[in-house]
């Protein structure tokens, strides 16, 4: 850590609005603190859960933010070597949705880095994000985030429908057809799967949410008709980081269900369910 | 003439178990070979390894005498067809799912042959139909002709009309011996139904443990 972050994280560590997010911190779990009351006088299951939960959600972010504090005063070319570690820990979470494929750790870090690395490289270049470590932190870890869900999704449908269409797919094996052909309509269906979220979202933008990035763009000052514009921009990057994502690794992927001599590899169907 | 299909000591293990254990079998054209067997006892593994939808642990296929290791498996699957037991279409029309094997190569679909082979399955004017619609008899028949469309040099069956219920399962049975007569098919039928077997079969090959037990005509094995 140079000496420039390091003084700044420390001036941001004893700036006095870290007081007042603590405060704010305070009523936010008394409200909370209502829910678990509900949820213990009604023996709900959960409570315990709930507890840790939110314990473990404010000591990430809280330290999240710390890191983002040093981040933002680390030199410009640390913002690759932290979005690589983001895509790659992206890929680990999201893999084990397809756990049963073989090498698709591997294919889903290649896949969210080539579908959010590319977002985030053109709209970089486009002038979209701008390159300042503050930008590219926070805007490159929501596209990565997105490509992580999307690529989630898809693993998740894509093994579902193999388990579940075997007979299918072997039938179009049977009378000559690819594995590639064999699995078309199954990989398109959940490639779709994958980016219905995505979809439903933008279709709901603005009404019946409002994001948190052009909430708070608000919040601060901004437009509010450039802060739409801009959520709008930042929600195409998410599809196109998430379609870029889904499609790269059933590509990936789909050779990797079948054996050389173009079988349904039955160890995997095995692992899938298992 | 040697024979049109040869299964050469075939053998399939799946952890530690050998599900079909060194099995030789000869088929000679245009006949009609039946395995029966208890459940369990290999016979549907047995095809699935024919038409190399599983690899052999050991042993091998030759079909008109090459090892079918050295042709293509797509080549293998189209030139030995297999009917599943169950129907096992793919969503879509009746004329997509018989039509499979031309769109799956990207080839020129010929309606003509389908709308043939559908007069032939008692489904004419069916083309439009989804399969959704269609009853398990039906189900069966398109799967048929699906696997008849692309020209099979052998015919797997395997157990055709297990699923089916009586009055259907005749008729599909009447179906496939009325082909087998007038086309000369060679065929291979797994099947549960000693009756059938002897019904359809000119040889009949016992399996018991993932091998054959008896071999021999149909008064020397079944009786």
């Amino acid at each position: 850590m140079t000496d420039a972050a390091l003084e700044t994280f420390v001036e941001q560590a004893t700036d006095p609005v870290i007081l007042t997010g603590f405060v704010q911190i305070i009523v936010a779990t008394a409200l909370a603190a209502i829910v678990l009351g509900v949820v213990y006088a009604r023996n709900l299951d959960f409570g315990r859960e709930a507890v840790t939960t939110s314990g473990r959600g404010l000591i990430q972010v809280v330290a999240a933010g710390a890191v983002i504090g040093v981040l933002l005063a680390a030199h410009l070319a640390w913002a690759t070597v932290v979005l690589a570690f983001m895509i790659c820990v992206g890929g680990w979470i999201s893999h084990k949705r397809g756990g049963a494929i073989p090498g698709v750790f591997r294919t889903s870090v290649i896949s969210i880095g080539f579908g959010a690395g590319l977002v985030i490289v053109m709209m970089t270049l486009a002038g979209a994000i701008e390159t300042t470590m503050r930008d590219l932190i926070v805007i490159g870890s929501m596209i990565i985030a997105n490509a992580m869900k999307t690529n989630s999704l898809v693993l998740d449908r894509f093994t579902g429908e193999l388990a579940s269409n075997r007979a299918e797919i072997e039938a179009m094996l049977s009378v000559g057809g690819s594995p590639e052909q064999a699995i078309n309509q199954y990989v398109s269906t959940s490639v779709y799967a994958s980016i219905i979220p995505i979809l439903d979202s933008i279709k709901s933008l603005g009404i019946v949410q409002i994001p948190g990035l052009m909430a708070g763009m608000i919040i601060a000052g901004s437009n509010p008709i450039y802060a739409a514009q801009y959520q709008f921009v930042i929600m195409l990057m998410i599809f196109a980081a998430g379609g870029l994502t889904v499609v790269i690794n059933t590509i990936l992927i789909s050779r990797r269900v079948f054996t050389d001599a173009k079988q349904l590899d039955g160890d995997v169907l095995e692992e899938i369910d298992v | 003439m040697g024979p049109k299909l040869e299964a050469d000591s075939l053998t399939r293990i799946v952890d530690g178990d050998p599900i079909v254990n060194s099995v030789s079998l000869r088929v000679r054209e245009s006949t009609v070979v039946a395995i029966v067997g208890s459940s369990g006892s290999g016979k549907s593994s047995f095809l699935r390894l024919l038409n190399r939808l599983d690899e052999p642990t050991a042993g091998t296929v030759y079909l008109d005498g090459t090892d079918y290791r050295e042709i293509d498996p797509q080549t293998v699957r189209r030139r030995i067809g297999l009917i599943p037991q169950d129907a096992a279409l793919s969503r879509g029309t009746v004329f997509e799912n018989v039509s499979l094997g031309a769109r799956m190569r990207d080839e020129p679909i010929d309606g003509v042959r389908v709308g043939a082979l559908l007069e032939r399955m008692g489904l004419e004017g069916y083309e439009d139909r989804p399969v959704e619609e269609l009853s398990g008899g039906e189900r069966q028949r398109v799967s048929i002709a699906r696997t008849l469309y692309v020209e099979p040099e052998v015919l797997l069956l395997d157990e055709p009309t297990a699923h089916l219920d009586t009055a259907i399962e005749a008729q599909i049975e009447d179906l496939l011996a009325e082909l087998i007569r007038e086309e000369s098919l060679t065929c291979v039928l797994v099947t549960h139904d000693t009756a059938q077997a002897r019904r359809l079969g000119q040889r009949i090959v016992e399996f018991d443990d993932g091998r054959i037990v008896a071999e021999g005509t149909p008064e020397e094995v079944l009786e």
